[in-house]
C-alpha cells in the first residue's frame, strides 16, 4: 500500500483519529466544570460565590450607600411559603449585615428543600459575598414546621461607583428525591 | 460462521457484484455504499418533507384545523432531526463515498468494512426515532435544539428513543469521516500532492475534521441529558447545582460547526460544476482552500450567536458578534471567486449548471439574512421568528440541497452510464425553484413583523403570507416526486453518455468510462 503513497510519507494512522474522537467526547463533559469556573470568576449569570471566607475585617466605604433588595421565588412544584423578611436594606460598602428568610411547609408531608440563589445586574454578582447562607445547605421541614433562615453578607468595598442597587433573588426547588430517602 | 467467512472470500474473487440482497449487505464497495447512501438520504428527505407538508398544511390559515398542537411540536422536531441528520448528512457521505476514490485516483475508501457498518447502522438510528411516533406518548416535541429543561425535565419517555438513537447517528457519522480522512490522506495516486486535490475533496477533509471534532460533543450532550433523566444527576438541573444554560453553550458548540457541516461540501460541488460549464478553471483555486480552512476555524468561536438572548455580559456578546461578521469575508472570498469563474466563460445552462448558479444567489440571500443576525442588538428582535425559520432554510434548502441535487445531476450519467433528460431536469429546477422561494421568501417578512417560530397558530395579520409559504411548499414538496422519476427514469431508460458526459470536465472521475466500472483504479493513474 505504502508503494501508492504521495512521496515517502508514512501512511496516517485511522487509529489517532479515533483518539481524536474520544478527545472530544471528554471535552464535552470537561465544559462543564469550565463553564461554572468561567461563571464563578466572572459572575455570569448572576452566579454568587460559595461561602466567603473573611480573613480580616473588610474595609468599609463610609462615603456611599448601596441598596440590597431580596426577592423570592418558588420553582414549579414548590409549595412552601418563602418570602424574606425584610424587602430591602441600605448597606455601606463593606459593612457586614445579617438579615433571615422565612419558610413554611404547608403541606402534610416531610420536605427537602434547596435554594438557588443569583444576583442582578449580573455583572455586580461577583461583588456581593456571602459569609453565612442557608443556601449552602438543604431545609428539611416537616408538615406544618417553618424556620427562620439566616443570611450574613457583604458587599465589597470594590463595587463600581455606578452601581446603587443590587437585587438577590432565591428561588425554592422543591428534591422529593431526597425526601424519599 | 466458517461458511460465511468462506463465501464471503469466495465472492471476492468475482470482480463484480454479488446477487441479490447480499450485494448491499454485505458490500464494502465505495460505489455500492455510496449508492445505498443516497437512496436512504432521499427517503429521508421525502419522510421529512411530508412532515414539513404537516406544518405548512396547518400553518395555511390562522386557528387550529388539522393537528393538535401536540403532534405539530412533534412534526417541527422531527422535521428539523431527520433533514440535519437523515438526510443532508448521508447524502454528503453518499457522495464522498462515490467520488473522493474516482477523484484521487484510489481504488476504494480506506476502511471498506467499517465503511459498511457506518451505513448500515443508520436504518437503525432511524427507526428508533421514527418509532416514537406510533407510541403513546408521541415523538420528541421539544424542537430539533433539544433544549433542556424541555428535553429533561418535561421530555415525553420517548425521549430516551431519541438519545440512542442520536449516538447511532453519531457514531456513523463519526466512522465516515475517519473513512474519509483515512482514505483522502492515504489513497490518493502519488503525483497528487494536496494542493492538486478537486475542491469537492477538499471540503469534504476540512467537513471530516470538524464531524470529529463535534459528534462526539453531540454525544457528550445527549449522554447529559440521559443521566439527568435517568440516573439523577443534575447537568442542567438548576435545583441540582446545574444550569440549562449550560446546555445551549455544549449544543451550540457542537451546533455551529454542524451548520458548516452541512455545507461545505455543497461549496465543493459548486466549485467542481461551476468551471465545467464555464469552460475555464476555477478562479482562485488555493484562496478557495484557505477560505474554507478559515471558515472551519471560525466556526468553533461563535457558537454563542445562536444565545444572545440568555443573558450574556456585553463583552461576549460582541466578541461574538464580531467573530460572526468575520465569517462573511471568507464567505465572500468564495462568493466572488465563482462569479469570476463565470466571468467572461463559455457559459451553458445545463440542469447542474442551473443548480450551482442558483445556489451561488441564493445562499447569498441566507449569508446576507445571516449577517442580519448576527447584530447582536437586533437579533433580540428577531429571536425565535420566522426570519429565522426563513435565514436558515435559505441556506440550506438552495445551499445544501441545491447543491446535491447539482451533484447527482452532475455525475449520475458518470455512476448509471445513462444521461438524464435534459427538459425534465430543467422542469424539476425551476419547479423547485419557484416552490422554494415562494416558501421561504414570505418567511423574512412575516419573521421580521413578529411571528414567532414553532408555533401552530398565529395572529391574522400573518394570513396571506402564510398562505403563500404553503401553497410553495407543495409546489416544492411534489416536484420531488419528479425528481424521482427522472432519477429512475435515467437509470432504467436513458441515453447512453459518453465518458467525459460533460464537454472537456477536469478530474478523474472522467477518465473512466460511464457507467463507472465496479472496480476503478487499481493501479494508480498519473495526473499532470
Amino acid at each position: 500500500m505504502s508503494e501508492k503513497l504521495p512521496g515517502n510519507k508514512k501512511p496516517m494512522n485511522p487509529v489517532k483519529l479515533l483518539a481524536v474522537v474520544l478527545g472530544m467526547f471528554c471535552f464535552g463533559f470537561l465544559l462543564v466544570p469550565i463553564y461554572d469556573v468561567i461563571c464563578d470568576v466572572t459572575g455570569l449569570n448572576g452566579k454568587t460565590g460559595d461561602q466567603y471566607v473573611v480573613s480580616e475585617r473588610p474595609a468599609v466605604d463610609e462615603t456611599r450607600w448601596v441598596t440590597v433588595q431580596f426577592t423570592t421565588s418558588n420553582n414549579a412544584d414548590m409549595p412552601w411559603q418563602f418570602s424574606p423578611s425584610e424587602v430591602k436594606m441600605k448597606v455601606r460598602p463593606g459593612e457586614m449585615h445579617g438579615t433571615y428568610f422565612v419558610a413554611k411547609n404547608n403541606t402534610n408531608q416531610r420536605m427537602v428543600a434547596q435554594a438557588v440563589p443569583s444576583v442582578a445586574p449580573f455583572s455586580v454578582a461577583q461583588y456581593f459575598h456571602k459569609t453565612e447562607c442557608f443556601c449552602f445547605n438543604q431545609q428539611v421541614l416537616e408538615p406544618g414546621e417553618s424556620v427562620e433562615m439566616p443570611l450574613k453578607f457583604f458587599v465589597d468595598a470594590d463595587i463600581p461607583d455606578r452601581v446603587s442597587k443590587l437585587t438577590l433573588s432565591y428561588t425554592l426547588f422543591n428534591l422529593p428525591e431526597v425526601a424519599a430517602n | 460462521m466458517s461458511a460465511v467467512l468462506e463465501s464471503h472470500d469466495h465472492s471476492h474473487d468475482h470482480h463484480g457484484p454479488a446477487k441479490g440482497w447480499r450485494r448491499w449487505v454485505y458490500t464494502t464497495n465505495h460505489k455500492d455504499i455510496g449508492t445505498l447512501y443516497l437512496w436512504f438520504s432521499f427517503i429521508m428527505f421525502l419522510t421529512g418533507g411530508c412532515m414539513a407538508l404537516v406544518i405548512r398544511a396547518e400553518l395555511f390559515e390562522p386557528g387550529l384545523q388539522i393537528v393538535e398542537p401536540e403532534f405539530f411540536n412533534q412534526m417541527t422536531t422531527m422535521h428539523g432531526l431527520i433533514m440535519v441528520f437523515g438526510a443532508v448528512m448521508p447524502a454528503f457521505v453518499g457522495l464522498a463515498n462515490w467520488l473522493i476514490p474516482m477523484m484521487i485516483g484510489a481504488p476504494d475508501m480506506a476502511l471498506p468494512r467499517m465503511n459498511n457498518l457506518s451505513f448500515w447502522i443508520l436504518p437503525f438510528a432511524f427507526a428508533l426515532l421514527l418509532s416514537t411516533l406510533f407510541m403513546e406518548e408521541g415523538a420528541p416535541n421539544f424542537g430539533w435544539t433539544f433544549y433542556a429543561p424541555l428535553s429533561t425535565t418535561y421530555a415525553p419517555s420517548t425521549v430516551t428513543y431519541f438519545i440512542f438513537g442520536v449516538h447511532i447517528m453519531g457514531a456513523s457519522s463519526i466512522m465516515g469521516a475517519i473513512n474519509i480522512i483515512a482514505t483522502i490522506l492515504n489513497l490518493r495516486t502519488p503525483q497528487m500532492t494536496l494542493m492538486k486535490m478537486p475542491l469537492f475533496v477538499w471540503t469534504w477533509l476540512i467537513t471530516a475534521y470538524l464531524l470529529i471534532a463535534v459528534m462526539p460533543v453531540l454525544a457528550g450532550v445527549v449522554t447529559m441529558m440521559l443521566m439527568d433523566i435517568h440516573f439523577g444527576t443534575s447537568f442542567f438541573s438548576a435545583a441540582g447545582g446545574g444550569d440549562p444554560v449550560l446546555f445551549q453553550h455544549v449544543f451550540w458548540f457542537f451546533g455551529h460547526p454542524e451548520v458548516y457541516i452541512m455545507i461545505l461540501p455543497a461549496f465543493g460541488i459548486v466549485s467542481q460544476i461551476i468551471p465545467t460549464f464555464s469552460r475555464k478553471k476555477l478562479f482562485g483555486y488555493t484562496s478557495m482552500v484557505y477560505a474554507t480552512s478559515s471558515i472551519a476555524f471560525l466556526s468553533f468561536i461563535v457558537w454563542a450567536h445562536h444565545m444572545f438572548t440568555v443573558g450574556m455580559p456585553l463583552a461576549g456578546e460582541l466578541f461574538f458578534m464580531y467573530a460572526t461578521m468575520l465569517i462573511a469575508v471568507p464567505t465572500g472570498v468564495k462568493v466572488f471567486n465563482w462569479v469570476a469563474t463565470m466571468f467572461k466563460g463559455a457559459l451553458t445552462f445545463e440542469t447542474p449548471m442551473l443548480y450551482a448558479v442558483a445556489f451561488v444567489v441564493l445562499f447569498t440571500i441566507g449569508g446576507f439574512s445571516g449577517l442580519m443576525l448576527a447584530i447582536a442588538p437586533v437579533d433580540f428582535q428577531y429571536h425565535d421568528t420566522y426570519f429565522v425559520v426563513a435565514h436558515f432554510h435559505y441556506v440550506l434548502v438552495p445551499g445544501a440541497i441545491f447543491g446535491i441535487f447539482a451533484g447527482v445531476y452532475y455525475w449520475l450519467p458518470k455512476w448509471c452510464g445513462n444521461m438524464y433528460d435534459e427538459k425534465l431536469g430543467k422542469l424539476h429546477f425551476w419547479l423547485s425553484f419557484v416552490g422554494m422561494n415562494m416558501t421561504f421568501f414570505p418567511m423574512h417578512f412575516v419573521g421580521l413583523a413578529g411571528m414567532p417560530r414553532r408555533i401552530p397558530d398565529y395572529a391574522l395579520q400573518f394570513a396571506d403570507f402564510n398562505q403563500i409559504a404553503s401553497v410553495g411548499a407543495f409546489i416544492f414538496g411534489t416536484t420531488q416526486l419528479l425528481f424521482l422519476f427522472i432519477v429512475i427514469k435515467t437509470i432504467v431508460s436513458g441515453k447512453k453518455a459518453t465518458a467525459e458526459v460533460w464537454d472537456n470536465p477536469e478530474g478523474l472521475e472522467w477518465t473512466i468510462p460511464s457507467p463507472a466500472p465496479y472496480h476503478t483504479f487499481s493501479t494508480p493513474p498519473d495526473v499532470k
